[in-house]
């Protein structure tokens, strides 16, 4: 079957067997291999991705379903050159080891951050909690995400650097 | 470098040297953030296929057939393997790092649920695994041995009947220190403790998985693997070994690798079965396992059965520690350990205290169960012991009815005491206990926490304080004692500075996540003053690095750290005559300080490093005898282990309701020796802290009767995630080592190590009221709620 969605703000359309997962379709049919795979069964969010600007967890979501939808992944987040506050959060409070759950959960922190621009840590640990680090310990990604809030353009957190 | 002086309040900031050791934030890192790593998952070569593996449905069973004619039909299909075409490779079977054998593909019988069986290769991952549906086995099923106490019944299966002349379950024994002056202690003690501990079988699991991509070249006769391997080099001289290929024709590359804990460090079958894939189809073959194959068939931990026992005066002075263990090792003895060392470094049980005797007997068997036991940041096998001497001494002080932390210091080892010879032979390089006892004390506030447990307890609330202090022995090792399969414990290291006084090193070890290429940079700067930032760090690759054994059992800092500051001094040594040289004096006229060598009492005369790198490639004369260019090259043997020690508190609230335990806080003192860059190890430390509430409080992999593995799912196997870790509260000493170049001690896995005992020892503590004294781990509702009622404790 065809399948067209927008990624990363670009239309892209293949052919496709109806039983593709979205994380398969993103990393071995579109090369984007950002989003991970951990685990096939929603536990572990390494392979977070929005999919109409929710965090969803593509190995759970079959390309077709986001057909006619909007993807965006972790390789969308720099934009202009310039890199999200997340991503700079996450460097700057050494929110990762390893790096593989560090896209999804960059993802989840993003939108968090959008809808909640000075999340409490309690908030933080809450919408991360459907993902695993098995490096981290939480705590330095917990930083990571109020380094972010605090580092937002117009943040009320506590104003651009 | 990147610095910055911006942090969140509270955050950790304490160095900010020009170059070397200090926090700096990590040079892999810009990559990760744009999803830019590199994992094998994501190695694409053009016409590759992909294997998947079809692993037995059941513990014990003789193969009667494989009909593979199906899978073979199927139009995306290009290779079906069984034992039986491995057989007449001579591959069925493969050397275990411990001297066993392990079956690449059944041949006869299958031996625990989940073996390999036979794999297929196909066009892509889909149709590979619709072709394992389409292969039709035939199995004569055999009692399982799952109960590892019954292992040793003469009524037993016999599990390794492919073995000559094996006639039961039986592995090895094993034991240390001394029997009879043990026993003598115990027999005058006023005070003996005994305790039935179980260490339950655990899983590292990583986020990614196991997997590789093998290209094997049919004209060069070449063979690249990008492999999910924590020690490329001696993979690759096991596939040399194995496959009979020539070694200098295989190039595995490691590239970034999502987590090991030890469980990336053994050879397993998938990657022979990639291998022999891409040989038998002539194009690159990737095999990535998924999570239920990572659970089942790679790299488990632990399952040690333990009996403790513990001598003491009356007022509290420890004398002798004795334990009795029975080892469950699976269907393969594939133990990952130095040859002489089968129980690992289990012999590090008599902890952080000065005993008169210690004596361990220990039985390894074979279940029908997955192969494995030293994986999940064990350190070899110190995570097993550091928990039975932490318990063991908390039941002590329970029966002494003594404070847990008064009883420990009063039995440290005393500085003074170091280098300490332990009653079971180990050399601790060096340590002061009691002040990073009285550290973590205070970070805690401990005696307030007792105040504020009594008025708990008064209320019927259920309140713990649990304590721990670790020594641990990581680096392994001396070559004199240490090898795997032959192969010293040694480590490489390249260092190279080019004209423009920029520089590479190249390391044997390989990182999983711990941040060698900003680590090592680090130490190399501090010795040759070269920014950080203009020392490139390669590994992973065995094209571009030297031999070693890679990266396990907290070796990389003790070991390839030692290299890397060895081979810059060495390095440095060089560029000394050169500069001494460039500013006509003698080498003996020099002083070295960061980054340059200037004459002694006129600073104004002065060489960079930079200016000598130049000259050293440049034109001109050099001093007589000395060669051009600027590099060195070393292997490091080192002279010891080295013996982290930390100290452990964890506050636990248990739900007198429910039985859910919740740790509230905990504190973690750490003593490294000299610290390279202290984010990296405060990162370290989290993570095996909270290894520690999964294991103590989560993590099994359980078996049903049948042998059917329980744990095989992440929706069955629970992993902590941020709402079941406190903010961790970290502080740390220093005692460098003595037998380190920069006195650095591993921290990898020191938390691991120590946190289930803490946690077990503060669930215990809240349950005191019901007067329990010890429980299992993990200690999961239920198992909290049966305890609270007096229930037996479930088989393991």
């Amino acid at each position: 079957m065809q399948v067209s969605m927008i990624v990363n703000g670009e239309e892209v359309t293949r052919e496709i067997e109806g039983r593709l997962l979205l994380v398969h379709f993103l990393r071995d049919h579109l090369g984007l291999t950002g989003t991970h795979w951990g685990c096939d069964t929603s536990n572990c969010g390494t392979c977070v991705v929005w999919l109409d600007g929710e965090p969803v967890k593509s190995c759970t979501v079959l390309a077709a379903m986001a057909g006619g939808h909007e993807v965006r992944t972790v390789e969308d987040l720099e934009r202009g050159g310039e890199l999200d506050p997340v991503q700079r959060g996450f460097m700057e409070c050494h929110g990762l080891q390893c790096g593989f759950c560090t896209p999804g959960m960059m993802m989840t922190a993003r939108a968090l951050l959008d809808r909640n621009p000075d999340p409490s840590e309690g908030e933080i640990r809450e919408a991360i909690s459907g993902q695993i680090c098995r490096c981290t310990g939480y705590a330095t990604i917990v930083r990571s995400v109020r380094w972010a809030a605090a580092h937002e353009a117009n943040s009320p957190a506590g104003g651009a650097s | 470098m990147t610095t910055t002086d911006e942090r969140p309040a509270g955050f950790e900031n304490n160095d900010h040297k020009p170059v070397g050791h200090g926090r700096m934030l990590r040079k892999e890192d810009p990559r990760f953030i744009r999803g830019k790593g590199r994992y094998v998952d994501d190695v694409q070569l053009p016409g590759m296929l992909h294997c998947a593996i079809l692993r037995s449905p059941v513990a014990h069973a003789r193969i009667v057939s494989i009909d593979t004619s199906a899978a073979e039909a199927h139009p995306k299909v290009k290779a079906v393997v069984t034992g039986a075409t491995l057989t007449g490779l001579g591959l069925a079977w493969m050397p275990t790092l411990s001297g066993d054998v392990q079956a690449v593909l059944a041949t006869d019988k299958v031996r625990f649920q989940g073996q390999e069986v036979a794999f297929v290769v196909a066009e892509d991952r889909y149709a590979a695994r619709d072709a394992l549906e389409l292969i039709d086995v035939e199995y004569d099923v055999l009692d399982p041995v799952v109960d590892v106490r019954k292992a040793l019944d003469p009524s037993a299966p016999v599990i390794r009947d492919d073995l000559d002349g094996k006639r039961n379950n039986h592995i090895f024994d094993w034991e240390t220190g001394d029997e009879a002056a043990t026993e003598a202690v115990f027999a005058s003690a006023d005070v003996v403790v005994s305790e039935d501990i179980v260490y339950p079988r655990v899983h590292p699991a990583p986020m990614e998985t196991c997997g590789c991509v093998a290209d094997y070249d049919r004209i060069d006769s070449r063979l690249t693997l990008w492999s999910t391997s924590q020690a490329p080099h001696a993979h690759r001289t096991l596939y040399a070994i194995v496959a009979g290929l020539p070694e200098h024709k295989i190039r595995v590359i490691s590239p970034d690798i999502g987590g090991g804990f030890g469980g990336k460090v053994p050879i397993y079958p998938g990657y022979v079965c990639a291998i022999v894939g891409s040989i038998v189809t002539g194009k690159p073959v990737k095999w990535m396992e998924d999570r239920s194959e990572n659970l089942t068939s790679t790299g488990f931990a632990r399952d040690y059965i333990m009996r403790g026992e513990i001598a003491a005066t009356r007022d509290g002075r420890i004398l002798a520690v004795r334990t009795n263990v029975l080892a469950d090792h699976g269907a393969f003895n594939g133990v990952a350990a130095p040859v002489k060392y089968p129980a690992g470094f289990f012999g590090v049980f008599t902890g952080s205290y000065d005993l008169q005797a210690a004596y361990c007997k220990m039985t390894a068997v074979y279940t029908n169960k997955a192969p494995g036991g030293v994986a999940y940041a064990c350190s070899f096998r110190i995570t097993e012991a550091v928990y039975l001497v932490e318990r063991i001494v908390d039941c002590l002080a329970y029966e002494l009815k003594m404070d847990p932390v008064e009883l420990r210091i009063k039995n440290f080892i005393q500085p003074e005491q170091f280098p300490y010879r332990t009653k079971t032979g180990w050399l601790y390089d060096s340590g002061d206990y009691e002040p990073t006892m009285r550290k973590a004390l205070e970070i805690a506030g401990y005696d307030d926490l007792r105040k504020e447990q009594a008025e708990r307890r008064a209320r019927g609330e259920l309140m713990g304080i649990g304590v721990a202090f670790f020594t641990e022995a990581v680096g392994a090792g001396p070559r004199k004692d240490m090898d795997i399969l032959g192969l010293g414990m040694a480590d490489g290291c390249e260092l190279r500075v080019h004209p423009t006084g920029k520089a590479v090193v190249r390391l044997s070890v390989q990182s999983q996540g711990q941040g060698h290429e900003t680590t090592f940079a680090q130490i190399v700067a501090e010795e040759i003053g070269i920014p950080p930032a203009d020392i490139d760090v390669v590994h992973g690759d065995t094209d571009q690095t030297p031999f070693g054994l890679g990266t396990y059992g907290s070796r990389s800092t003790p070991v390839s750290g030692a290299a890397a500051a060895l081979v810059a001094r060495k390095v440095r040594d060089k560029a000394r005559i050169i500069a001494s040289g460039m500013l006509e004096v003698s080498v003996a006229d020099l002083e070295w300080v960061k980054g340059a060598f200037h004459v002694k009492g006129d600073p104004e005369k002065s060489v960079t490093i930079q200016d000598i790198a130049m000259r050293a490639h440049g034109a001109g004369d050099l001093p007589e005898g000395i060669e051009g260019g600027l590099e060195a090259q070393i292997c490091y043997n080192p002279e010891n282990l080295t013996y982290p020690h930390g100290a452990y508190i964890c506050v636990v609230d248990i739900d007198p309701g429910t039985a859910q335990v919740k740790v509230r806080r905990f504190v973690a003192v750490d003593d490294c020796g000299t610290r390279i860059n202290p984010m990296i190890i405060e990162g370290q430390v989290h993570r095996g802290l909270t290894d520690g509430v999964g294991m103590a409080l989560m993590e099994m992999i359980a078996f049903d009767e049948d042998g059917n593995c329980l744990g095989g799912s992440l929706m069955d196997y629970l992993i902590p995630t941020a709402l079941e870790v406190p903010d961790w509260e970290t502080g740390f000493t220093v005692t460098p080592s003595p037998h380190h170049p920069i006195g650095a001690k591993g921290v990898g896995e020191s938390a691991t190590v120590g946190s289930p005992p803490a946690i077990v020892n503060a669930v215990v503590d809240a349950l005191k009221p019901f007067g329990i004294r010890h429980a299992d781990m993990p200690l999961t509702p239920s198992r909290v709620w049966d305890a609270m009622r007096g229930v037996p404790r479930p088989p393991v």
